[in-house]
Protein backbone atom coordinates (compact mmCIF):
# COMPACT_ATOMS: atom_id res chain seq x y z
CA UNK A 1 0.00 0.00 0.00
CA UNK A 2 1.28 3.22 -1.24
CA UNK A 3 -0.72 6.66 -0.78
CA UNK A 4 0.81 8.77 -2.95
CA UNK A 5 0.59 6.01 -5.87
CA UNK A 6 -2.72 4.95 -4.94
CA UNK A 7 -3.90 8.85 -5.45
CA UNK A 8 -1.77 9.07 -8.40
CA UNK A 9 -4.28 6.53 -10.15
CA UNK A 10 -7.12 7.83 -9.21
CA UNK A 11 -5.71 11.08 -10.19
CA UNK A 12 -5.31 9.49 -13.87
CA UNK A 13 -8.55 7.90 -13.56
CA UNK A 14 -10.30 11.20 -12.75
CA UNK A 15 -8.54 12.79 -15.95
CA UNK A 16 -9.89 9.86 -18.24
CA UNK A 17 -13.30 10.14 -17.18
CA UNK A 18 -13.15 14.15 -17.61
CA UNK A 19 -11.56 13.52 -21.43
CA UNK A 20 -14.72 11.40 -21.81
CA UNK A 21 -17.73 13.67 -20.90
CA UNK A 22 -20.00 11.38 -22.70
CA UNK A 23 -19.53 8.91 -20.47
CA UNK A 24 -19.29 10.95 -17.66
CA UNK A 25 -22.65 12.58 -18.42
CA UNK A 26 -24.59 8.80 -19.18
CA UNK A 27 -22.90 7.92 -15.61
CA UNK A 28 -24.53 10.66 -13.75
CA UNK A 29 -28.10 11.05 -15.69
CA UNK A 30 -29.17 8.01 -16.84
CA UNK A 31 -29.96 6.46 -13.09
CA UNK A 32 -32.25 10.01 -13.04
CA UNK A 33 -33.55 8.97 -15.83
CA UNK A 34 -34.42 5.64 -15.14
CA UNK A 35 -36.05 6.88 -11.67
CA UNK A 36 -37.88 9.72 -13.32
CA UNK A 37 -39.11 6.84 -15.75
CA UNK A 38 -39.90 4.47 -12.80
CA UNK A 39 -41.99 7.89 -11.41
CA UNK A 40 -44.34 8.46 -13.86
CA UNK A 41 -44.86 4.76 -14.46
CA UNK A 42 -46.43 4.32 -11.47
CA UNK A 43 -48.21 7.69 -11.30
CA UNK A 44 -51.68 6.38 -10.52
CA UNK A 45 -50.10 3.76 -8.12
CA UNK A 46 -47.70 6.33 -5.93
CA UNK A 47 -47.58 3.63 -2.92
CA UNK A 48 -45.61 1.35 -5.77
CA UNK A 49 -43.60 3.76 -6.21
CA UNK A 50 -42.69 4.61 -2.79
CA UNK A 51 -42.08 0.52 -2.26
CA UNK A 52 -39.69 0.05 -5.14
CA UNK A 53 -38.24 3.80 -6.03
CA UNK A 54 -36.07 3.00 -2.40
CA UNK A 55 -34.19 -0.07 -4.05
CA UNK A 56 -34.30 0.92 -7.50
CA UNK A 57 -32.50 4.11 -6.48
CA UNK A 58 -29.53 1.76 -5.16
CA UNK A 59 -29.68 -0.79 -8.00
CA UNK A 60 -29.75 1.66 -11.39
CA UNK A 61 -26.66 3.54 -10.31
CA UNK A 62 -25.36 -0.17 -8.98
CA UNK A 63 -25.42 -1.21 -12.70
CA UNK A 64 -24.35 1.36 -14.59
CA UNK A 65 -21.21 1.43 -12.28
CA UNK A 66 -20.64 -2.03 -12.80
CA UNK A 67 -20.63 -1.69 -16.22
CA UNK A 68 -18.04 1.37 -16.79
CA UNK A 69 -15.43 -0.28 -14.33
CA UNK A 70 -15.71 -3.48 -15.73
CA UNK A 71 -14.65 -2.38 -18.95
CA UNK A 72 -12.20 0.33 -17.70
CA UNK A 73 -10.21 -2.61 -15.95
CA UNK A 74 -10.36 -4.60 -19.00
CA UNK A 75 -9.36 -1.70 -21.15
CA UNK A 76 -6.29 -1.22 -18.99
CA UNK A 77 -5.57 -4.86 -19.60
CA UNK A 78 -5.56 -5.00 -23.28
CA UNK A 79 -4.19 -1.60 -23.74
CA UNK A 80 -0.75 -2.88 -22.46
CA UNK A 81 -0.73 -0.55 -19.67
CA UNK A 82 -1.31 -3.22 -17.24
CA UNK A 83 1.62 -4.49 -17.86
CA UNK A 84 3.50 -1.64 -17.69
CA UNK A 85 2.13 -1.17 -14.10
CA UNK A 86 2.54 -4.11 -13.50
CA UNK A 87 6.51 -3.73 -14.08
CA UNK A 88 6.84 -0.36 -12.13
CA UNK A 89 6.53 0.17 -8.20
CA UNK A 90 2.46 -0.20 -8.14
CA UNK A 91 0.99 -2.15 -5.45
CA UNK A 92 -1.43 -4.25 -7.02
CA UNK A 93 -3.84 -2.91 -4.47
CA UNK A 94 -2.70 0.89 -5.50
CA UNK A 95 -4.29 0.25 -8.55
CA UNK A 96 -7.19 -1.10 -7.52
CA UNK A 97 -7.68 1.60 -4.77
CA UNK A 98 -7.09 4.29 -7.24
CA UNK A 99 -9.55 2.92 -9.66
CA UNK A 100 -12.10 2.43 -5.66
CA UNK A 101 -11.47 6.22 -4.98
CA UNK A 102 -11.90 7.46 -8.77
CA UNK A 103 -15.22 6.02 -9.30
CA UNK A 104 -15.43 6.39 -5.71
CA UNK A 105 -16.00 10.13 -6.11
CA UNK A 106 -18.54 9.18 -9.28
CA UNK A 107 -20.75 6.92 -7.16
CA UNK A 108 -20.87 10.30 -4.38
CA UNK A 109 -21.79 12.71 -7.16
CA UNK A 110 -24.54 10.25 -8.78
CA UNK A 111 -26.02 9.09 -5.48
CA UNK A 112 -26.13 12.76 -4.48
CA UNK A 113 -27.93 13.53 -7.47
CA UNK A 114 -30.20 10.38 -7.89
CA UNK A 115 -31.00 11.02 -3.87
CA UNK A 116 -31.91 14.89 -4.30
CA UNK A 117 -34.09 13.99 -7.25
CA UNK A 118 -35.59 10.77 -6.25
CA UNK A 119 -36.98 12.45 -3.03
CA UNK A 120 -37.23 15.95 -3.65
CA UNK A 121 -38.64 16.57 -7.34
CA UNK A 122 -40.26 12.96 -7.29
CA UNK A 123 -41.83 12.65 -4.19
CA UNK A 124 -40.51 9.57 -2.57
CA UNK A 125 -41.95 8.60 0.31
CA UNK A 126 -39.46 7.48 3.10
CA UNK A 127 -39.97 6.77 6.79
CA UNK A 128 -35.96 6.57 7.82
CA UNK A 129 -33.25 9.44 7.32
CA UNK A 130 -32.82 11.36 4.40
CA UNK A 131 -28.98 11.21 5.23
CA UNK A 132 -29.14 7.07 5.49
CA UNK A 133 -31.00 6.94 1.91
CA UNK A 134 -27.91 8.78 0.10
CA UNK A 135 -25.29 6.88 2.00
CA UNK A 136 -27.32 3.38 0.93
CA UNK A 137 -27.02 4.67 -2.55
CA UNK A 138 -23.19 5.29 -2.34
CA UNK A 139 -22.62 2.08 -0.77
CA UNK A 140 -24.59 0.40 -4.26
CA UNK A 141 -22.35 2.74 -6.35
CA UNK A 142 -19.58 1.34 -4.82
CA UNK A 143 -20.91 -2.45 -4.76
CA UNK A 144 -20.94 -2.43 -8.51
CA UNK A 145 -17.60 -0.28 -8.64
CA UNK A 146 -16.43 -3.46 -7.10
CA UNK A 147 -18.08 -5.87 -8.44
CA UNK A 148 -17.13 -4.88 -11.92
CA UNK A 149 -13.56 -4.38 -11.19
CA UNK A 150 -13.41 -7.95 -9.80
CA UNK A 151 -14.97 -9.73 -13.11
CA UNK A 152 -13.11 -7.67 -15.42
CA UNK A 153 -10.21 -10.18 -14.41
CA UNK A 154 -12.03 -12.97 -15.63
CA UNK A 155 -12.85 -11.31 -19.19
CA UNK A 156 -10.58 -11.10 -21.87
CA UNK A 157 -12.89 -9.02 -24.57
CA UNK A 158 -15.24 -6.59 -23.98
CA UNK A 159 -18.16 -8.86 -25.44
CA UNK A 160 -17.41 -11.15 -22.12
CA UNK A 161 -17.45 -8.04 -19.86
CA UNK A 162 -20.40 -6.69 -20.67
CA UNK A 163 -22.09 -10.44 -20.66
CA UNK A 164 -20.97 -10.31 -16.92
CA UNK A 165 -24.04 -7.76 -16.18
CA UNK A 166 -26.14 -10.63 -17.19
CA UNK A 167 -24.52 -13.02 -15.63
CA UNK A 168 -23.54 -11.69 -12.03
CA UNK A 169 -26.09 -9.18 -11.83
CA UNK A 170 -29.59 -10.30 -12.85
CA UNK A 171 -29.56 -13.01 -10.87
CA UNK A 172 -28.89 -10.98 -7.78
CA UNK A 173 -31.77 -9.15 -9.03
CA UNK A 174 -33.93 -11.69 -8.97
CA UNK A 175 -33.25 -12.73 -5.88
CA UNK A 176 -32.61 -9.84 -3.76
CA UNK A 177 -36.74 -9.17 -2.55
CA UNK A 178 -37.92 -6.87 -5.07
CA UNK A 179 -39.69 -9.19 -7.67
CA UNK A 180 -40.33 -11.86 -4.75
CA UNK A 181 -40.08 -11.09 -0.86
CA UNK A 182 -36.96 -12.46 0.35
CA UNK A 183 -39.03 -15.03 2.85
CA UNK A 184 -40.78 -16.16 0.46
CA UNK A 185 -38.76 -18.39 -1.31
CA UNK A 186 -37.87 -21.64 -1.34
CA UNK A 187 -35.18 -22.20 1.48
CA UNK A 188 -32.67 -23.06 -0.97
CA UNK A 189 -33.07 -19.90 -2.85
CA UNK A 190 -33.43 -18.31 0.73
CA UNK A 191 -30.20 -19.33 1.62
CA UNK A 192 -28.61 -17.80 -1.86
CA UNK A 193 -30.41 -14.70 -1.66
CA UNK A 194 -28.46 -14.45 1.91
CA UNK A 195 -25.26 -14.74 0.60
CA UNK A 196 -25.33 -11.83 -2.35
CA UNK A 197 -24.47 -8.87 -1.52
CA UNK A 198 -27.71 -7.01 -4.06
CA UNK A 199 -29.77 -8.44 -1.42
CA UNK A 200 -28.42 -6.22 1.87
CA UNK A 201 -28.28 -3.15 -0.64
CA UNK A 202 -32.35 -3.38 -1.10
CA UNK A 203 -32.52 -4.83 2.36
CA UNK A 204 -31.45 -1.40 3.66
CA UNK A 205 -33.33 0.63 1.27
CA UNK A 206 -37.06 -1.31 2.35
CA UNK A 207 -36.22 -0.54 5.72
CA UNK A 208 -35.70 2.47 4.84
CA UNK A 209 -38.81 3.28 3.36
CA UNK A 210 -41.12 1.08 5.89
CA UNK A 211 -39.91 2.76 9.20
CA UNK A 212 -39.01 6.01 10.91
CA UNK A 213 -36.83 3.81 13.86
CA UNK A 214 -33.94 1.50 11.39
CA UNK A 215 -30.66 2.98 11.60
CA UNK A 216 -29.35 -0.24 13.89
CA UNK A 217 -30.37 -2.19 11.05
CA UNK A 218 -29.58 0.29 7.91
CA UNK A 219 -26.12 0.29 9.47
CA UNK A 220 -25.89 -3.54 9.90
CA UNK A 221 -26.70 -3.83 6.17
CA UNK A 222 -24.25 -0.79 5.08
CA UNK A 223 -21.68 -3.00 7.20
CA UNK A 224 -21.84 -5.83 4.98
CA UNK A 225 -21.84 -4.17 1.77
CA UNK A 226 -19.05 -2.28 2.78
CA UNK A 227 -17.42 -5.46 3.79
CA UNK A 228 -18.55 -7.17 0.14
CA UNK A 229 -16.91 -3.90 -1.24
CA UNK A 230 -13.03 -4.61 0.70
CA UNK A 231 -13.11 -8.51 -0.35
CA UNK A 232 -14.19 -7.90 -4.61
CA UNK A 233 -11.52 -5.39 -4.22
CA UNK A 234 -8.80 -7.50 -2.28
CA UNK A 235 -9.91 -10.56 -4.82
CA UNK A 236 -9.64 -8.70 -7.85
CA UNK A 237 -6.15 -7.25 -6.73
CA UNK A 238 -5.29 -10.92 -5.88
CA UNK A 239 -6.15 -11.88 -10.05
CA UNK A 240 -3.61 -9.56 -10.60
CA UNK A 241 -0.38 -11.63 -11.93
CA UNK A 242 2.79 -10.09 -12.66
CA UNK A 243 4.35 -13.24 -14.22
CA UNK A 244 1.78 -14.49 -17.29
CA UNK A 245 2.26 -17.35 -19.88
CA UNK B 1 27.56 2.30 -9.00
CA UNK B 2 28.39 -1.22 -7.58
CA UNK B 3 29.55 -2.01 -10.82
CA UNK B 4 32.33 0.30 -10.94
CA UNK B 5 34.18 -1.26 -8.05
CA UNK B 6 33.31 -4.84 -9.12
CA UNK B 7 34.87 -4.96 -12.95
CA UNK B 8 32.77 -4.93 -15.06
CA UNK B 9 29.88 -7.25 -14.47
CA UNK B 10 27.33 -8.02 -16.71
CA UNK B 11 23.96 -6.11 -16.33
CA UNK B 12 22.09 -9.24 -17.33
CA UNK B 13 23.01 -12.78 -16.62
CA UNK B 14 21.19 -15.44 -18.57
CA UNK B 15 21.56 -19.51 -17.71
CA UNK B 16 19.75 -22.42 -19.23
CA UNK B 17 16.72 -20.06 -19.68
CA UNK B 18 13.88 -22.04 -20.92
CA UNK B 19 10.01 -20.80 -21.66
CA UNK B 20 7.42 -23.20 -23.08
CA UNK B 21 3.88 -21.59 -23.98
CA UNK B 22 1.29 -23.23 -24.93
CA UNK B 23 3.20 -26.91 -25.07
CA UNK B 24 5.14 -25.40 -27.76
CA UNK B 25 8.88 -24.89 -26.02
CA UNK B 26 9.97 -21.04 -27.54
CA UNK B 27 13.57 -20.92 -26.17
CA UNK B 28 15.60 -23.56 -25.61
CA UNK B 29 17.84 -22.91 -22.67
CA UNK B 30 19.55 -19.50 -23.54
CA UNK B 31 22.60 -18.79 -22.09
CA UNK B 32 23.88 -15.06 -22.04
CA UNK B 33 25.15 -12.25 -20.76
CA UNK B 34 24.75 -8.46 -21.32
CA UNK B 35 27.58 -5.74 -20.96
CA UNK B 36 26.68 -2.88 -18.28
CA UNK B 37 26.88 0.23 -20.33
CA UNK B 38 26.09 -0.81 -23.36
CA UNK B 39 23.94 -1.36 -26.25
CA UNK B 40 23.49 -4.53 -27.15
CA UNK B 41 21.06 -5.47 -30.22
CA UNK B 42 18.79 -8.11 -30.04
CA UNK B 43 17.98 -8.92 -33.85
CA UNK B 44 16.22 -11.77 -35.54
CA UNK B 45 13.27 -12.75 -37.64
CA UNK B 46 9.79 -11.85 -36.45
CA UNK B 47 8.73 -15.09 -34.01
CA UNK B 48 11.94 -16.35 -33.16
CA UNK B 49 11.63 -15.21 -29.37
CA UNK B 50 12.94 -12.02 -28.98
CA UNK B 51 9.87 -9.84 -27.09
CA UNK B 52 9.55 -13.93 -24.68
CA UNK B 53 13.51 -13.26 -23.96
CA UNK B 54 12.89 -9.24 -23.37
CA UNK B 55 9.52 -10.80 -21.36
CA UNK B 56 11.78 -12.82 -19.07
CA UNK B 57 14.62 -10.07 -18.24
CA UNK B 58 12.31 -7.31 -17.65
CA UNK B 59 10.16 -10.38 -15.19
CA UNK B 60 6.76 -10.58 -16.52
CA UNK B 61 7.19 -14.09 -18.35
CA UNK B 62 6.39 -17.06 -17.06
CA UNK B 63 9.52 -19.33 -17.31
CA UNK B 64 9.94 -23.01 -17.28
CA UNK B 65 13.69 -23.62 -16.00
CA UNK B 66 16.66 -21.65 -15.97
CA UNK B 67 17.93 -18.70 -14.25
CA UNK B 68 17.82 -14.66 -15.60
CA UNK B 69 19.70 -12.72 -13.00
CA UNK B 70 19.83 -8.90 -13.76
CA UNK B 71 21.60 -5.79 -12.09
CA UNK B 72 22.53 -8.74 -9.59
CA UNK B 73 19.16 -9.75 -8.31
CA UNK B 74 16.83 -11.97 -9.71
CA UNK B 75 14.70 -10.92 -12.59
CA UNK B 76 11.10 -10.17 -11.61
CA UNK B 77 12.17 -8.91 -7.88
CA UNK B 78 10.62 -6.12 -6.16
CA UNK B 79 13.69 -4.24 -6.27
CA UNK B 80 14.48 -4.05 -10.02
CA UNK B 81 10.81 -2.61 -10.91
CA UNK B 82 12.18 1.26 -10.37
CA UNK B 83 15.54 0.32 -12.33
CA UNK B 84 14.60 -1.13 -14.95
CA UNK B 85 12.53 1.20 -17.98
CA UNK B 86 10.30 -1.40 -20.40
CA UNK B 87 8.77 -0.75 -23.86
CA UNK B 88 6.82 -3.32 -24.85
CA UNK B 89 6.20 -3.78 -28.71
CA UNK B 90 2.61 -2.26 -29.22
CA UNK B 91 2.80 1.46 -27.28
CA UNK B 92 1.49 0.82 -23.88
CA UNK B 93 -0.03 4.16 -22.90
CA UNK B 94 -3.33 5.57 -22.43
CA UNK B 95 -4.84 6.68 -25.66
CA UNK B 96 -7.58 9.00 -23.93
CA UNK B 97 -4.94 10.72 -21.98
CA UNK B 98 -2.18 14.06 -23.34
CA UNK B 99 1.01 12.94 -23.84
CA UNK B 100 2.20 14.84 -20.76
CA UNK B 101 -1.05 13.32 -18.55
CA UNK B 102 0.23 9.95 -19.33
CA UNK B 103 4.35 10.63 -18.45
CA UNK B 104 3.05 12.37 -15.22
CA UNK B 105 1.30 9.22 -14.11
CA UNK B 106 4.07 6.94 -15.13
CA UNK B 107 7.01 9.19 -13.03
CA UNK B 108 4.37 9.44 -10.04
CA UNK B 109 4.15 5.85 -9.95
CA UNK B 110 7.63 5.56 -10.23
CA UNK B 111 8.77 8.66 -7.92
CA UNK B 112 10.60 10.25 -10.62
CA UNK B 113 11.13 14.55 -10.49
CA UNK B 114 8.44 16.45 -11.53
CA UNK B 115 10.19 17.74 -14.27
CA UNK B 116 11.08 14.31 -15.88
CA UNK B 117 8.02 13.78 -18.06
CA UNK B 118 8.95 17.43 -20.01
CA UNK B 119 12.20 16.12 -20.19
CA UNK B 120 11.60 12.91 -21.73
CA UNK B 121 9.34 14.60 -24.36
CA UNK B 122 12.08 16.34 -25.55
CA UNK B 123 14.40 13.27 -25.82
CA UNK B 124 11.81 11.57 -27.99
CA UNK B 125 10.91 15.12 -29.91
CA UNK B 126 7.19 15.21 -28.95
CA UNK B 127 7.55 18.42 -27.33
CA UNK B 128 4.81 20.06 -29.70
CA UNK B 129 2.48 17.55 -29.29
CA UNK B 130 3.18 17.83 -25.41
CA UNK B 131 -0.64 18.54 -24.53
CA UNK B 132 -2.11 16.25 -27.67
CA UNK B 133 -4.50 13.33 -26.60
CA UNK B 134 -2.54 10.54 -27.48
CA UNK B 135 -4.96 8.36 -29.45
CA UNK B 136 -5.06 11.26 -32.02
CA UNK B 137 -1.37 10.82 -32.64
CA UNK B 138 0.19 8.68 -35.35
CA UNK B 139 1.38 5.27 -34.61
CA UNK B 140 5.07 6.80 -35.03
CA UNK B 141 4.62 9.51 -32.33
CA UNK B 142 2.42 7.04 -30.00
CA UNK B 143 5.29 4.81 -29.98
CA UNK B 144 7.69 7.52 -28.94
CA UNK B 145 5.37 8.29 -26.08
CA UNK B 146 5.64 4.93 -24.84
CA UNK B 147 9.22 5.24 -25.35
CA UNK B 148 9.10 8.54 -23.23
CA UNK B 149 7.62 6.50 -20.49
CA UNK B 150 10.50 4.05 -20.51
CA UNK B 151 13.38 6.65 -20.01
CA UNK B 152 10.92 8.38 -16.98
CA UNK B 153 13.03 7.67 -13.73
CA UNK B 154 16.82 7.35 -15.77
CA UNK B 155 16.17 3.58 -15.64
CA UNK B 156 19.78 1.58 -15.11
CA UNK B 157 18.61 -1.25 -17.57
CA UNK B 158 16.59 0.03 -20.76
CA UNK B 159 14.76 -3.08 -22.48
CA UNK B 160 13.26 -1.52 -25.69
CA UNK B 161 11.21 -3.97 -27.82
CA UNK B 162 11.54 -3.22 -31.28
CA UNK B 163 11.68 0.92 -30.64
CA UNK B 164 12.04 2.18 -34.36
CA UNK B 165 9.48 -0.03 -36.42
CA UNK B 166 7.89 2.16 -38.47
CA UNK B 167 9.84 5.57 -37.72
CA UNK B 168 11.39 7.22 -40.31
CA UNK B 169 15.06 7.36 -41.30
CA UNK B 170 16.07 10.69 -39.58
CA UNK B 171 13.76 9.63 -36.19
CA UNK B 172 15.61 6.29 -36.09
CA UNK B 173 19.02 8.17 -36.34
CA UNK B 174 17.59 10.55 -33.49
CA UNK B 175 16.93 8.17 -31.12
CA UNK B 176 19.64 5.30 -31.79
CA UNK B 177 22.11 8.50 -31.33
CA UNK B 178 19.28 9.15 -27.74
CA UNK B 179 20.38 5.54 -27.03
CA UNK B 180 24.51 5.86 -27.46
CA UNK B 181 24.05 9.12 -25.33
CA UNK B 182 22.37 6.89 -22.43
CA UNK B 183 24.63 4.25 -22.50
CA UNK B 184 27.91 6.81 -22.99
CA UNK B 185 25.96 8.68 -19.04
CA UNK B 186 25.92 4.78 -18.16
CA UNK B 187 22.76 3.01 -19.02
CA UNK B 188 23.09 -0.42 -20.24
CA UNK B 189 20.43 -0.83 -23.07
CA UNK B 190 19.03 -4.06 -24.70
CA UNK B 191 17.20 -3.42 -28.08
CA UNK B 192 15.65 -5.74 -30.05
CA UNK B 193 14.89 -5.58 -33.83
CA UNK B 194 14.02 -7.04 -36.70
CA UNK B 195 16.04 -4.53 -39.05
CA UNK B 196 19.35 -6.34 -39.55
CA UNK B 197 20.64 -2.87 -41.00
CA UNK B 198 20.53 -0.95 -37.50
CA UNK B 199 23.10 -3.18 -35.76
CA UNK B 200 25.70 -1.62 -37.00
CA UNK B 201 24.94 1.14 -34.11
CA UNK B 202 25.01 -1.06 -31.21
CA UNK B 203 28.05 -2.33 -29.62
CA UNK B 204 27.12 -5.73 -29.62
CA UNK B 205 24.82 -8.50 -30.90
CA UNK B 206 22.63 -11.60 -30.58
CA UNK B 207 21.53 -13.18 -32.73
CA UNK B 208 18.64 -15.04 -32.08
CA UNK B 209 16.45 -17.96 -34.21
CA UNK B 210 14.13 -20.36 -33.68
CA UNK B 211 13.86 -19.50 -29.60
CA UNK B 212 17.92 -20.37 -29.72
CA UNK B 213 21.04 -18.06 -29.77
CA UNK B 214 22.94 -18.00 -33.12
CA UNK B 215 25.98 -15.47 -32.45
CA UNK B 216 26.49 -13.10 -29.77
CA UNK B 217 29.65 -10.55 -30.59
CA UNK B 218 30.43 -7.47 -31.51
CA UNK B 219 29.13 -5.92 -35.14
CA UNK B 220 33.01 -6.27 -36.32
CA UNK B 221 33.64 -9.57 -34.82
CA UNK B 222 30.88 -10.95 -36.45
CA UNK B 223 31.63 -9.82 -39.85
CA UNK B 224 34.73 -10.90 -39.44
CA UNK B 225 33.73 -14.67 -38.29
CA UNK B 226 31.16 -15.29 -41.01
CA UNK B 227 33.37 -13.53 -43.83
CA UNK B 228 30.15 -11.51 -44.68
CA UNK B 229 29.86 -7.95 -45.88
CA UNK B 230 26.79 -7.45 -44.03
CA UNK B 231 24.87 -8.53 -40.71
CA UNK B 232 22.02 -9.81 -43.08
CA UNK B 233 24.56 -12.13 -45.01
CA UNK B 234 26.09 -12.65 -41.67
CA UNK B 235 22.69 -13.74 -40.29
CA UNK B 236 22.70 -16.11 -43.65
CA UNK B 237 25.65 -17.61 -42.93
CA UNK B 238 25.04 -18.34 -39.96
CA UNK B 239 21.76 -20.03 -40.32
CA UNK B 240 23.23 -21.81 -43.18
CA UNK B 241 26.16 -23.36 -41.28
CA UNK B 242 23.82 -24.78 -38.16
CA UNK B 243 20.83 -26.02 -40.56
Amino acid sequence: MNLRRTLATARRVLAQLRHDPRTLAMLLVVPCLLLTLLRYMFDGQPQVFDQVGGALLGIFPLLVMFLVTSVAMLRERTSGTLERLLTMPLGKLDLLLGYAIAFGVVALVQAALASALTLGLLGLDIQGPTWLVFAVAVGDGLLGMALGLLVSAFAETEFQAVQFLPAVILPQLLLCGLFVPRDAMAPVLRWVSDVLPLSYAVDAMDHLTSSPDVTGAVIRDLAVIGGCVLLALTLGAATLRRRTA
Amino acid sequence: MMNSAAGPAPAIRIGGLTVVRGGHPVLHGLDLDVPAGSVTGLLGPSGCGKTTLLRSIVGVQRTSGGRVEVLGEPAGSAGLRSRIGYLTQAPSVYGDLTVVENLRYFAAVLGAPATDPDRVIEAVGLTTHRDHRTAQLSGGQRARVSLAAALLGRPELLVLDEPTVGLDPVLRRDLWQLFRDLADAGSTLLVSSHVMDEAVRCDRLLLMRDGRLLAADTPAGLLARTGATDVDAAFLSLVGSTS
